[in-house]
């Protein structure tokens, strides 16, 4: 596991946490009509961001963590929909929102990176252009004046020489190029909040790793929340101020970033961190959550989580509700006390039997 | 073909040359004289251009002004010298008198007009109307396409005659005509293209930024549209030429004082029998060659623009 550097207490301390969140989700649901039935894909999503605050959002494909993130930025067509719950930012709920209005603050007041950079931006459309495009649909500033901004942002995304930049072709740049582009474009009208959907998955390492610094670097610097959606839990992990693991539609557990990984409750989320190429020791054979993700039509009645469980009980066909995790008999208890003492997200965990876990994956964590 | 192997490793091309900034345009030029015939049809195409627009002065005689033309000169030889004008009827002259070179280059006039018009007329008309129906999709979308697939589906020389039939002869009424034959290939092409290109990542990425639909549609999805749209224009050129040329040929097409390249071979018909070939002959000549060099062009803008065939 990468050592976690982000601090904490320089941001927290900045902005009192009882202030009015910059986000709050309220048991979102998002529903895929098909041939084959209705698809909960997220069922019944609820956090809170604060300002400044990054959230990680965490889960294996197909758990609902991109839809997610496309549900806040109003961004599901048919046959998906947002069939209930609130998205509520800085107050208003954009689950209710008209198309126009929403419109208006896509781009402008939050912003969206996506994970391909080679498919984001427009192939036959040069930089310039796909950027003033984005400032003019919010502002009505100058040409010459845009450019400039369209340079500084570009350069505050570590982009050498870019007012050449801007005169190039999207295939004229490389991958890690691409996607600080694509960022720059997120930045350009200074969002309150960023939904980043897997930004550097399809990067190399190294790359991967100078953009999670200029992002750290960038929240830090602008107080903008951001929801990291990513299926790697090392990235995360340096990043994210708060984590959300998702299963199946749900998040099943959420809490600050040490207090999941260092005291995972949830079985899900041990085998998640254990199933870390990096946990494993050597010589033995990488560790894996046995089973696959279910089939969202045909969900089991309570945990979905309950067929790849090795806890699993008679109980676990009940549906477990999102509660307060119990710290009894932790390893490390003078740690996990610290951490629900402190202001912050509340450690939570949809589990009738959390716990740590069993010796191996706990060695690795 | 060989000149598509050669074209292949264009895909190698260095990705980021930071150097210079090339724009995708001189990329495609330069991909697109890496072909000798594409070249060949060029040249001509180019010639042929430049011939038609300053014919004028390139002709010693106006072959639509009747006081220019002698009755006296009528099915001369090529090589013969003019009675009263002095100058050589290089290709020899039809019935009416007419110095057979200058008719020609005026009736590329016409011919090139009425192709390039029609093409870029119903190219126009079938891509909003394509992009409508991608866009609107449901009801509005099936009432298109099936106005399209009949269209497609009618013998176009047929649904030609009929119209103008209706309608009467003049240029004008042969580029109104051959619209109305064509903008379905457009239409059809650019619906096809339109619904692929609007389900990429980069339109949900302007949706998140912002923009606003119309927009999105116009000035994102269209250029992506636009390659093979480019090459059906290229070719459909072409066939509006071959299509007039037979209009005209059959007496439906322009008015018979002002003869486009298809009038002058049929005028010229009736005298292949006489031994006076040249009549028919040299406007066929000029046809054909017109019409091998727009397709060479197109066939290598197709090439060029195919994403399949580039990476």
């Amino acid at each position: 596991m990468k050592p976690r550097t982000m601090s904490h207490d320089s941001v927290s301390s900045a902005v009192p946490t009882q202030a009015a969140p910059v986000l709050e989700v309220k048991d979102l649901h998002t529903q895929f009509d098909t041939r084959a039935g209705r698809l909960p894909v997220v069922n019944g999503v609820g956090f809170r961001l604060e300002k400044g605050k990054v959230l990680g959002l965490v889960g294996e494909s197909g758990s609902g963590k991109s839809v997610t993130g496309f549900s806040i930025m109003g961004l599901i067509d048919a046959p998906g929909r947002i069939a209930s719950g609130e998205v509520l930012f800085q107050g208003q709920d954009l689950a209710r929102m008209d198309q126009r209005a929403l419109r208006s603050l896509r781009g402008n007041r939050m912003a969206m990176i996506f994970q391909d950079p080679m498919a984001t931006l427009n192939p036959v459309l040069r930089i310039d252009v796909q950027m003033l495009e984005t400032i003019r649909a919010h502002s009505k500033m100058g040409k010459a004046e845009a450019l400039v901004h369209c340079r500084q942002t570009l350069a505050r995304m570590g982009i050498p020489s870019p007012a050449e930049r801007l005169k190039a072709y999207p295939h004229q740049l490389s991958g890690g190029m691409r996607q600080r582009v694509a960022i720059a474009i997120a930045l350009l009208n200074d969002p309150e909040l960023i939904i980043a959907d897997e930004p550097t998955t399809a990067l190399d390492v190294t790359i991967q790793a100078q953009i999670l610094s200029e992002m750290q670097q960038l929240v830090r610097e602008t107080g903008t929340s951001m929801i990291w959606i990513s299926h790697d839990l090392s990235v995360v992990a340096g990043l994210a101020d708060d984590i959300a693991v998702m299963y199946a539609g749900r998040i099943v557990e959420h809490g600050s970033v040490d207090a999941v990984l260092d005291n995972p409750q949830h079985p899900y989320t041990q085998g998640l961190i254990g199933s870390l190429p990096s946990a494993n020791q050597r010589q033995r054979r990488l560790q894996q959550i046995s089973g696959m993700a279910p089939n969202l039509l045909d969900l089991p009645p309570g945990c979905a989580f309950a067929p790849r469980c090795p806890r699993a009980q008679p109980r676990c066909a009940q549906p477990p509700a999102l509660v307060p995790a119990v710290d009894a008999g932790v390893a490390t208890p003078h740690a996990t006390a610290q951490i629900n003492a402190a202001p912050g997200t509340l450690h939570t965990v949809r589990c009738f039997f959390p716990g740590p876990a069993p010796d191996l994956s706990r060695s690795a964590a | 073909m060989n000149q598509r192997s050669t074209a292949t490793p264009v895909a190698a091309r260095p990705p980021a040359d930071p150097g210079k900034v090339q724009s995708i345009w001189s990329q495609i030029a330069h991909d697109f004289l890496r072909s000798k015939p594409a070249i060949f049809g060029l040249v001509i195409l180019l010639i042929v251009v430049l011939m038609a627009l300053f014919a004028p002065y390139l002709t010693p005689q106006n072959p639509y002004d009747l006081m220019q033309l002698d009755v006296l000169d009528s099915r001369l030889e090529p090589g013969s010298q003019s009675m009263e004008h002095g100058y050589t009827y290089w290709l020899g002259t039809d019935g009416q008198g007419r110095d057979l070179y200058s008719a020609i280059v005026y009736g590329l006039r016409i011919s090139l007009l009425v192709g390039v018009g029609s093409a870029a007329i119903a190219a126009v008309v079938g891509t909003v109307v394509g992009l409508i129906a991608a866009y609107a999709g449901g009801k509005v979308d099936a009432l298109i396409m099936r106005v399209v697939d009949l269209l497609l589906s009618f013998p176009t020389i047929l649904m030609a005659l009929m119209i103008l039939a209706y309608m009467g002869k003049g240029i004008g009424n042969v580029i109104l005509t051959l619209v109305l034959v064509e903008w379905a290939y457009y239409a059809r092409t650019a619906r096809g293209q339109a619904l692929v290109e609007t389900r990429r990542e980069y339109v949900d990425a302007a949706r998140g930024q912002g923009i606003a639909q119309w927009r999105i549609l116009l000035g994102h999805i269209l250029p992506n549209c636009l390659p093979p749209l480019l090459v059906i224009a290229a070719l459909q050129v072409a066939r509006a030429i071959t299509l007039e040329a037979t209009l005209s040929f059959l007496g439906l097409g322009v008015p018979i004082t002002e003869p486009s390249l298809g009038l002058l071979i049929s005028n010229g018909y009736q005298y292949l029998l006489s031994n006076e070939y040249w009549i028919s002959f040299f406007p066929g000549v000029a046809l054909l060659l017109t019409i091998v060099a727009i397709n060479l062009v197109g066939d290598q803008l197709r090439d060029v623009l195919n994403p399949r065939l580039q990476k």
